[in-house]
């Protein structure tokens, strides 16, 4: 039976209450009848043989690039260039995606006779992986095959001998990326496309490059001007990606690319309630449901922070292309959209959505308040094409715990942006002028380079993510947020759904339209 | 006419200690040493002396420390028994003096309260009071007066604690413009030790400067450090959120909560971190708390080589001076004031901190008045400050009209647990 697409459901009085995920929770609600919820395709069937359908990818390459051998001559220096543990949420199961492409493409350079291989995860200023999480990506013989031998990098866009400056796009964009990867015979690179932002030319522009070069797309202006983001064809960041990613192939850097998507096969069997649609629930699901939220609220926050960071997900591959990047990741964005895409017709007032206990910058960390509004206004906010779900001046309830914690490993820089900056001003526009001190802080750059520390200016990424929806939105709610975290962002918050309603219909005014973005499974609106 | 006198009496001293210990900062004056009595206008000691009559006397951080058990031993010979506490004082000349220069009665005027050697009559003056520094003054225990720092510590003098007036020098005396309020008046004499701190703190143009607190004293330094220096970035550690909107508006440009004053320090100065103590950190850190935990802060705060001033008074603390050794810190003291010297000019201390008060205008800083029969409220206030949004406390020694009326003026009704508010027994402030 094929998978059925995603729908809209009209809530009447028979609805059963509808599940948000309130971060290491997740809670029902009773929406009011007449709301609407968007529910997400259920997920795509996985291919039959993903290792034979990478090795015809590899030999049948899109666009005008060469099937992989042929690309390969003994010599010649390689690399190959990998998506970090932002990708894919939660992460999968072993064998991951990755470890299954690169294990291909190793086996056709030894067969090359190519002994110059370099593996370098594409970082850009993400955090560097830990060898369980690079275990994880790529396997114990990769991992052991190369890392012992100082060959399994992660990018370091602060090492000054360690990066290139190509030149300028024509629009005057700095293109700064690892050198290696620059200076290579050619450079592999291996994807995860999870949502449609993800690919193309953004791999490597985005993924090997330094801040001098992501300043020019990684800021409130482009965010602002990418309606969607995750819409690439009206997406600044991507006009931007793609400029500095043509310049690139023009200064001579090969590219061979290699993208993959997965399906929305999202949570194991314990927690699959999660994505079953709530009147569909079997006793199972119920008990499961009662069992899991019950444990998870008895269970102190950290166990349950830990618990969940150690679920696996069991999402499949659903497609695999190679080659030339543009071609491959046209074909790529049509399966993400496959799996993703809902009809949606007409806006709403307000828009509600439970956020997780996971972003793609806190994967085994703390999901801190910073990285709640991003998940919220920058993440699932954008999950749209056309128009965005919740109408101009309408309201976002994010329901989430938002605790006023931060990894300080992890995320150094937040602390003080969160200290500093948004008890100042929380305008996208206006944080700009304290940037540069954040980005080039000596102190944030050896964290970054020696710990497992996001760079200094990561922070100033997740608020200009958030530009588009605090340009558009009337109002940010967050239901059951940490006051004073929730305060500081700049929203409101509501002790209860029913109160947030309440506060919104302030806003938008009586008899309000309401949309909920249900999640899992990831979903992207088409809004008409 | 009452005053509030301050006895030698150990056992209250302790009983004031454990009060204030169990019960809070304030809460020692019910059973300690401070009472409130009938007493006589203090005897003019000499020619040149004048009769005082307090209008407002603030209650300063040394006096909560006096009136909790908490000052430090060293002052025991500096003071002598009884005393009426109070040194922030305005107030207007009664008699006195003489000559073609003296204050005339009914000039309003604040005390400089240091009785250094003028006052005493000791001559030659000792090398600080010779140059002008008569908050260094080595023979605050000799001469023809009792020990005492200063007025509000000494038996002779009196204090602005006092409706019976005070005595003071012509030398202490500064007469008010008449722009200055008597709100800015009374800040006038802790402003002054902000004024000689923030010079103390020899602050050289970019340099980073963290100031460590923010009650009355604190927010004083940073308004002082604000029109006296030109440091690159002043930040600030504020606890409460009054006091952070106050410190913003006075001059800091970057104004934490205490606990991240580190992390605002290391981002300002771009310095590394090593398990809590940066690499590098601020040029001058000035604690206007002075605790141990603040010491320590500000260790770990300053960068090699650079400066400490402590502007709160102390007591005994037990602090790890390892990095102040091997950092080669500078730690001062600066305590009270005298003659500064400013762009080559020397000019009074006093002079400065008008000028100061006037900019920033200080009396904004007066949260809440007391009439002197309810210090006990008073104290507690005081000693509760920050947490109840308000900072500086004060007396009001004006004469009042008899009716007991309650009605709350808007100071009192700015400070929602004010004193005529919540506890309507007096009569107007």
């Amino acid at each position: 039976m094929s998978p059925r697409p995603g729908f809209v459901l009209e809530v009447d009085r028979s609805t059963p209450p509808t599940l948000f995920w309130h971060g290491e929770q997740f809670v029902l609600e009773r929406l009011p009848a007449g709301s609407r919820v968007v529910y997400g395709p259920e997920p795509l069937a996985p291919l039959a043989d993903p290792v034979a359908a990478i090795r015809h990818a590899l030999l049948h390459p899109l666009g005008d690039a060469a099937p992989l051998p042929a690309l390969l001559r003994p010599g010649m220096r390689l690399t190959i260039a990998f998506d970090d543990v932002s990708l894919p949420l939660p992460p999968m199961r072993r064998p991951d995606v990755r470890q299954l492409v690169v294990e291909q493409v190793l086996e056709l350079a030894a067969a090359a006779g190519i002994d110059d291989v370099v593996l370098i995860a594409a970082l850009a200023l993400h955090r560097r992986m830990t060898e369980a999480e690079l275990r994880h990506a790529l396997g114990d013989r990769v991992y052991d095959a190369f890392a012992p031998h100082d060959l399994l990098w992660q990018h370091d866009a602060e090492d000054p001998d360690g990066m290139v400056h190509l030149g300028v796009t024509d629009q005057g964009e700095d293109v700064e990326i690892n050198r290696r990867a620059a200076e290579s015979d050619l450079l592999v690179y291996v994807n995860i496309n999870l949502v449609a932002m993800d690919g193309g030319h953004k791999s490597v522009a985005t993924g090997l490059a330094s801040y001098r070069s992501l300043r020019h797309h990684h800021n409130a202006r482009t965010m602002q001007h990418s309606r969607s983001f995750m819409d690439q064809h009206r997406s600044e960041l991507h006009s931007s990606n793609w400029r500095m990613g043509r310049h690139i192939a023009a200064s001579g850097v090969k590219v061979f690319q290699i993208e993959t998507t997965l399906n929305t096969d999202t949570f194991p069997e314990q927690f699959r309630f999660l994505q079953r649609r709530e009147w569909e629930w079997t006793v199972r699901d119920r008990a499961s449901f009662l069992g899991a939220s019950r444990s998870l609220e008895l269970t102190p926050p950290r166990l349950a922070r830990q618990i969940l960071h150690g679920v696996r997900s069991p999402h499949r591959m659903t497609s695999v292309q190679a080659g030339e990047v543009e071609a491959v990741h046209a074909r790529t964005t049509e399966r993400v959209y496959a799996q993703q895409l809902v009809p949606v017709e007409g806006q709403t007032d307000i828009l509600t959505m439970g956020l997780p206990y996971i972003c793609p910058y806190n994967v085994n960390s703390v999901m801190n308040p910073i990285l709640v509004a991003c998940l919220g206004l920058g993440y699932f906010f954008n999950m749209y094409r056309g128009e965005p779900l919740v109408r101009q001046g309408g309201v976002l309830i994010l329901h989430h715990p938002t605790p006023n914690e931060f990894h300080p490993g992890h995320h150094p820089s937040y602390i003080d942006f969160f200290e500093q900056v948004l008890t100042e001003t929380t305008d996208p526009l206006s944080i700009g002028k304290y940037e540069e001190s954040f980005a080039t802080d000596p102190w944030y750059i050896h964290l970054y380079r020696t710990g497992h520390a996001y760079h200094g200016v990561h922070p100033f990424y997740m608020w200009y993510w958030c530009a588009h929806a605090l340009e558009h939105l009337g109002a940010v709610i967050v239901v059951g947020g940490d006051r004073e975290a929730v305060h500081r962002l700049g929203f409101r918050r509501a002790s209860t759904l029913a109160d947030a309603l309440e506060m919104a219909r302030d806003v938008v005014g009586p008899d309000p339209t309401l949309t909920h973005l249900h999640s899992p499974p990831l979903l992207m609106a088409d809004v008409t | 006419m009452k005053a509030l006198v301050f006895e030698r009496n150990l056992p209250r001293f302790a009983a004031s200690r454990v009060a204030a210990m169990v019960a809070g900062s304030g809460r020692g004056a019910p059973v300690g040493p401070l009472r409130l009595t009938d007493v006589d206008p203090p005897v003019l000691p000499g020619p040149d002396w004048y009769r005082v009559r307090p209008v407002l006397a603030g209650i300063c951080g040394s006096d909560l420390a006096t009136v909790d058990g908490k000052s430090s031993r060293y002052f025991e010979e500096l003071v002598s028994f009884p005393f009426v506490p109070g040194h922030e004082v305005v107030g207007v000349v009664e008699e006195g003096g003489g000559g073609p220069d003296a204050p005339a009665a009914g000039t309003r005027v604040v005390v400089e309260p240091v009785i250094g050697c003028i006052p005493r009559g000791i001559t030659p003056p000792c090398d600080a009071c010779a140059e002008g520094r008569t908050g260094g003054c080595e023979r605050v225990a000799y001469g023809h007066l009792s020990p005492g720092l200063q007025i509000g510590y000494c038996a002779d003098t009196g204090g602005g604690w006092s409706t019976a007036g005070l005595v003071a020098h012509r030398s202490q005396l500064y007469e008010v413009p008449d722009d200055l309020s008597d709100d800015d008046a009374v800040m006038i004499e802790p402003t002054a030790c902000a004024v000689h701190a923030a010079l103390d703190a020899e602050v050289d143009p970019g340099d980073v400067v963290a100031v460590l607190g923010a009650g009355t004293l604190g927010l004083a330094t940073i308004a002082a450090l604000a029109t006296l220096t030109t440091p690159a970035t002043l930040v600030a550690g504020a606890k409460h959120p009054q006091q952070r909107r106050l410190a913003a508006s006075l001059g800091a440009d970057e104004v934490v909560t205490p606990s991240q004053l580190p992390r605002a320090v290391r981002r300002r100065s771009r310095s590394l971190a090593n398990a809590g103590q940066l690499t590098g950190g601020a040029d001058v850190v000035v604690d206007c708390v002075g605790s141990a935990d603040s010491l320590r802060e500000c260790l770990a705060m300053v960068r090699p080589r650079g400066r400490i001033v402590l502007v709160g008074m102390p007591g005994q603390v037990h602090v790890d001076l390892a990095p102040l050794w091997h950092r080669e810190v500078a730690l001062t003291g600066a305590y009270a004031y005298g003659a500064e010297t400013v762009d080559g000019t020397v000019r009074r201390t006093f002079e400065i901190a008008m000028d100061v008060v006037r900019e920033h205008k200080l009396g904004r800083l007066v949260s809440a008045r007391y009439p002197i029969e309810r210090y006990e409220e008073a104290l507690a206030h005081a000693g509760a400050a920050g947490r109840r949004g308000a900072v500086k406390i004060v007396f009001d020694l004006r004469a009042r009209p008899p009716r007991a009326d309650a009605a709350s003026g808007p100071r009192a009704r700015r400070d929602r647990r004010g004193p005529t508010r919540r506890t309507p027994k007096g009569p107007p402030s």
